[in-house]
Order: structure tokens, then sequence, then C-alpha cells
């Protein structure tokens, strides 16, 4: 009999939320075969069965929480008898990060089996599909059906209530009524609350604000766009990615972190990419970015961001990185924006959309797109000299933009 | 194209198929002198005479036996059975001749048989004689299971089922044999297996074969008036039974529901009912639901036995279900 434990998927883990379970008690299990989907701080991922068997106890029902290391379910010879002494976590709790928010010992399992029952959640199969595709967590949901059923209905009523929640128009609300609403944020959500808080108030940020001239980078891009036979698009980011990935090589500071008193040089260039998501964003990794061509980052570029957004990220796609970079491109009337630094990253930078501008060249009043990038940097690890030659780099990348075809050239 | 009754369809049908092959011949109480219980058969006997009518004494047994053999023989015999409740004495024939004469021979020997005549309820013909069996004879393998609804169905299937090679429970409909429809002219044939969207609809599939159809045709209507658009799958075949088409309608329209006249336990609606569940469970947003006939034997008083089957109202509350409405 073996127990399957809540994985550590990444550093910062110390919980995990099982979203549903795949095998249900009773099924046959083999080795390497998904039988849990579970929700870490930042991604959802498949646990794999590690032994064949059949499942014989779900010990955490899908939509709960378990500290990592945890027993959540146990696989074993069918028919066995899962019953067992009040134990002390396994083994593979003892890490003293796991250990503090160790699991309570499990309850005599009689106790446990209503509350399970309980915990489950009466959806039509539909709706079940439905919320998955769209990463909804079904106890969220109110159901109208008989019992409280979760129909296709009050799926799509959820999905249309989600962005941000807003205002419903009309009369404000009546006296006496409550007069705001509390809701328990994702994990995503609180993950990202605590990270930036620690950002803010442990390190000390300063922001270089710089304009870039963006007709030759674009006109590139059209280039070979143009000439590629392959049907696929190289984007500015792309070259942004690039940009920042070859300047960085010159300013190893920039590709740093100031960790327990020292200073630490990143060996590898890994571009983080900040994805927005429905309810919140994540930043997976580009790896060796200053050693890839274009067209490669690119490629690498929309398959992190498919996979972001499909909720399919594993830990190793948004572990790594080295720098960040946030792009607002997209929305044309974002002038610039500064951004958080990403701890332990030294920096991130804030790309503003590209725009049609009056500049002066050459004394004269001309037309030309221009681009707003801002640093945040760490001041522990670089100052202002530093990164101000830093976006000068990437200035001139950009500006000069065969420098991101030919490296060796610049 | 012509109009047609029910009757007249299966009358043509078998004219035509008995002018084309000699080896169609037909058997049955009161076919000939009678003209037939039903005058499906009406003035056949004058047409082809006894040895192609052949009037039988009232042993379901022995006549549908002698059937088999001739149709092992080479005959293309076509059977009719007063109602199918008669042919219950014959099941033996049916079940463990007619059905396992190929497999027992290995595949040399098929049994090109058709037995016809009205299944169902609605004419106050008592507990004995209302009963619909299509569950009974769909549950065995070797055996074709059909239910045209329209007189066009009723010569596509009986003509498919003539030429075929396998016995054929070709189950009519009293309630049905007058109702008049456009029928294609000449060699018409529909195969088996092939349901057919009778009405479309993206809120809840209607399944329904035989009379049932037209049931469900009239709750589509109602359910159309308060905006419910529901898509009606005729299934003309029940063995084989078409899950493509009715499947396909479910993944659009994710709500069932499977209309059977018969009672309800280990009916024809469970069995597709189930199949849903196998082939499209991710799809659905509510339980299949079924409508029945009651689980009793059919009462003889008018007012009990329209009780006792279903009718459109059913047929609308249950879709309203599958929407979750009231």
């Amino acid at each position: 009999m073996a127990d399957v434990i809540m994985p550590k998927m990444g550093d910062a883990m110390t919980e995990g939320k099982v979203l549903t379970w795949r095998k249900q008690v009773g099924d046959p299990v083999k080795t390497g075969e998904p039988i849990a989907e579970i929700e870490t701080d930042k991604v959802n991922v498949d646990i794999e069965a590690e032994d064949s068997g059949t499942l014989l106890e779900i010990v955490v029902p899908a939509g709960q929480s378990a500290a990592v290391g945890a027993r959540i379910a146990v696989i074993g010879a069918p028919g066995a008898k899962t019953e067992r002494p009040a134990a002390a976590p396994p083994a593979s709790a003892a890490r003293p990060a796991a250990h503090a928010q160790a699991p309570p010992p499990p309850a005599p399992r009689a106790a446990q089996t209503a509350p399970a029952d309980a915990a489950r959640v009466k959806a039509s199969p539909l709706a079940r599909r439905l919320a998955e595709e769209h990463g909804l967590d079904l106890a969220r949901i109110p159901g109208s059906g008989p019992e409280g059923r979760i129909t296709k209905e009050d799926v799509e009523s959820a999905l249309a209530a989600r962005p941000a929640a807003s205002i419903a128009p009309g009369a404000a609300p009546g006296d006496g009524g409550p007069e705001y609403t509390d809701e328990t944020p994702s994990r995503m959500r609180t993950t990202i609350a605590r990270r930036m808080v620690e950002s803010k108030q442990q390190v000390p940020h300063f922001y270089i604000t710089a304009e870039v001239a963006m007709d030759e980078a674009l006109r590139a891009r059209q280039q070979l766009n143009a000439a590629r036979d392959d049907g696929r698009k190289v984007t500015v980011n792309d070259l942004i990615v690039r940009a920042v990935a070859l300047s960085l090589r010159r300013f190893p500071n920039l590709n740093g972190a100031y960790v327990d008193g020292k200073i630490r040089r990143f060996r590898r260039i890994n571009i983080a990419l900040a994805i927005a998501l429905p309810d919140g964003l994540i930043a997976p990794v580009l790896r060796d970015c200053d050693r890839k061509p274009v067209a490669q980052i690119s490629d690498e570029t929309k398959a992190l961001a498919e996979r972001a957004r499909a909720g399919h990220l594993r830990p190793q796609d948004y572990e790594g990185g080295t720098f960040t970079i946030s792009n607002l491109g997209m929305f044309d009337f974002v002038e610039s924006f500064i951004a958080i630094v990403n701890p332990p990253h030294a920096g991130i930078l804030a790309v503003g959309a590209a725009q049609m501008r009056p500049v002066v060249r050459g004394g004269q009043l001309t037309a030309a797109t221009v681009m707003k990038v801002t640093i945040s940097a760490d001041h522990r690890v670089t100052d202002g000299a530093e990164a101000a030659q830093f976006i000068g780099e990437v200035k001139r990348m950009l500006e000069n933009p065969f420098l991101l075809f030919a490296p060796d050239a610049a | 194209m012509a109009e047609l009754t029910y009757r007249d369809a299966l009358r043509t049908t078998l004219i035509e198929e008995m002018d084309r092959d000699r080896a169609v011949v037909l058997m049955g109480e009161d076919i000939g002198l009678y003209q037939g219980t039903f005058r499906v058969t009406a003035d056949l006997l004058d047409r082809y005479g006894p040895t192609r009518v052949m009037d039988t004494p009232i042993s379901e047994l022995g006549f549908i036996g002698a059937a088999i053999g001739m149709a092992m023989l080479g005959l293309r015999p076509v059977v009719e059975v007063m109602t199918w409740n008669f042919a219950l004495l014959a099941l033996d024939q049916i079940v463990n001749n007619a059905a396992k004469v190929r497999y027992f021979s290995g595949g040399q020997v098929d049994v090109p048989l058709v037995i016809r005549g009205p299944n169902g309820a609605g004419v106050q013909l008592s507990a004995q004689h209302s009963q619909s069996l299509e569950a009974l004879f769909g549950h065995v393998p070797g055996l074709q299971v059909v239910a045209p609804a329209t007189p066009a169905e009723a010569k596509g299937l009986l003509r498919t089922a003539i030429r075929g090679s396998n016995p054929v429970i070709f189950l009519e409909n009293a309630a049905l044999y007058g109702m008049k429809g456009e029928v294609p002219d000449g060699d018409f044939a529909l195969p088996f297996g092939l349901a057919e969207v009778a009405r479309q609809g993206d809120d809840a599939t209607i399944v329904a074969y035989s009379r049932m159809l037209h049931v469900a045709l009239t709750a589509a209507d109602r359910l159309a008036a308060e905006g419910i658009r529901a898509e009606v799958v005729n299934l003309r075949s029940l063995r084989p039974l078409d899950m493509e088409t009715v499947v396909a309608s479910v993944r659009r329209t994710h709500r069932a529901v499977v209309v059977q006249e018969q009672w309800r336990p280990f009916g024809a609606a469970a069995e597709i009912a189930a199949s849903i569940y196998e082939h499209a469970f991710d799809d659905l947003d509510a339980p299949v639901e079924r409508v029945t006939g009651a689980d009793v034997p059919m009462p003889y008083a008018r007012n009990l036995e329209l009780l006792a089957v279903p009718h459109e109202e059913d047929i609308v509350r249950a879709v309203k279900q599958t929407l979750y409405k009231r």
C-alpha cells in the first residue's frame, strides 16, 4: 500500500489544492498515470501515480487543500484496508519549510467520510467540463439545479461575472444593506499579494524611463515576416526580449540578485515574461535568450503563453528566471508604466505601446513611432548610472535592429 | 411521390416486391380470404393465388417455424402476426431458431424472413393485446428490429427488410395504419440503422420512434411556443441502433429525453439513455429523462388506457426538467 502525497512543486509551495480527481475510489491506476489535478501557487498540474494498483481511498476531496507532504490518497491492492493509526505525516513532509504547516493527524476514517461526501460539489458533467476549461473553481459557483446542482448556465453566469466583479449600474444599494462584499482570493491572487508586498517593502526600487525610436525595428520585423515561408510571425515583443537579453550580457549586475548580503550574478540569461491571466498573472521563463535567434524566442514564447493561459505550466516553466519583462504595448493608449521588481530579480523592464509622435530630428519636426521603456531596479545591486547605460544599450539594439540578428557585430 | 396511407404504403411495397421476386410469399392468419385484419393484404389472394398468399391455422409456433424453414431453403416469407402479442407463442422459433440459424451454420444458411404486424397500445385492446414488445426482440443478437413511424418509412423499411438476408422484426402500429403521407415512388428503400433528425433545435434532444415520434413532434411544437427549441430524432430502427445521430444531437443540445410507449424497466429508453451516458457524458447538462408508459398491465377502460401511455405534456415536462425549468 502506498500513500499519494501532496508534492512540492517549486520552492515557495507550502500547500496545494486538489482541483479534480481524475480517478475515483476503486479505479485501477498505473504508475505514471495522472490521478489528480492540483492547484499550486502558480499553476495547475497533474499528479501522477507512483505505484500501480487500485485507488483505495481519497483523503483530500476535490476543492480542499493540503500541506506539502500530506497524504491525499492511498493506492494499494484491490480491497485492501486503508485504516491505519493516526500517525505523523510521511517522512517526505519532514522538510523544515513544510513542517511548520504539517497536516493534522488523520481523523478516524468513519468521521472522515461524511464531510468528504458533503464537500463533493454537485455539478452536471457539462458544467464540470466548462468550469475546468475556464479555470473556474466549482466550489465557488452557486448551483441553481436540483439539490444545488451547478449547471451550464450557472458556469456561464460565473464566467460573465468574472472580470473584476463589476459594479452593477443603476440604483445604489439601499440603506441598511451591506456596503461591500468580501471574497476569498484565488491562490494565485494570494501569491501575487504576498510577493508584491515583500518586494515593495524590502527592495529599494529606482526607476529610469527612456524613449526608443521603433521605426527601424518595426521595418525589420515586417521584412522578416514577409520573407519567412513558414507563415509564423515574429512580434515586437520577441525583438525586445532579444535586445534585453543581449544587453544583459554587458551588464551582469542587472542579471543578478541581492541574496543574504551577497550580490548573486546569474550565469544564464533567462527572461521571465509577465502574462496576464483572468485572475492574475504569471511569468513563465524563456531560457538562454542571449543564445537563441529571434525566431526561436518567438516560437518558444508563443508555446509558453499558450500553456500559461491554459493553466498547464510546469514548475520548470516558471522557475529560474533572472530578469523580467512586462509589456503592456498591446494597449495602444498605455504610454508608459512602472513595474514592481519580481523578487529575487534585480530588474524589471516595463514596456509601453509604440505610438506615433512628433519628434525633432536634426532641428526638423517629424513623425516617428516611439516606445517608452521603464526599468525598475534594485538599488542594492545596481545604481542609476549603470541602469541608465543598460537601458541605453537596449535602446541602441532596438534602434539598430540588425544587431539583434548579428549579435557578434554588437 | 404519391400520398398514401401507412397501410397502403405497406400493401404497395408487398405488391412491388412480389412482382419483382417470386420467392416472396405471404403467410398469416386471415390474410387471404378475410383480406387481413387491418387490410394490409387486401386483394392479394386474388392477385397471387393460394400458393403465394397462405392463410394459416391459428398456430403461431407452427407457421413461424414453417416460415423459418422456407427462408432457410431460399424463399423470402413475409409473415403477418395479427398483433405482436401473438408472436409470444412463437418466441422459441424466433429467438432460438430464426436468430441463431446463421450462427449455428457457420454462416452457410441465411434466414431472410420478415415478421410484421402491429405493436403497441392505444386502440382499447386491453392488457394482453396492447403490449409494446420491442425491448424483448431488441435484446436478441441475430434479429433486426425496425419501427416505421410514417407511410414513407413503412415503404422504405419494408423493402429493405424483404430484400435483406436477416430475420426482421417489423413493428407496425395499429393507430398509424390510417395515417397519410407522401411516399416516394419506385424502388425507394431506407437503410437500417440510420436515424433521422425529424425536427431541428438547439435546446434539447427528444429521441422517439414509431407512434411516439408524432407525440414528440407535437410536444416540440408546444415547446416552441414557449421559446424552447427541441430537436427530435426519429430512430426508425432499434437494432441496429444509430447512436451516432443521437449522440451528435446531444453533443449540441446537452440534454436528452427518450420516449417509449412500453413499460419503463429494462426498456429501449434505458438502453438508449445508457448509451448516451457512455458516449456523451461530459456533454450532458442534466440527467437523461425517460418518458414511458405506466408500469402496469394495459387497462381496458379508455380513461385509464389514456393515462397509461405517454402524451405530449409528459414530454414537454421532461424537456423542461432537463432545462431546469418548471
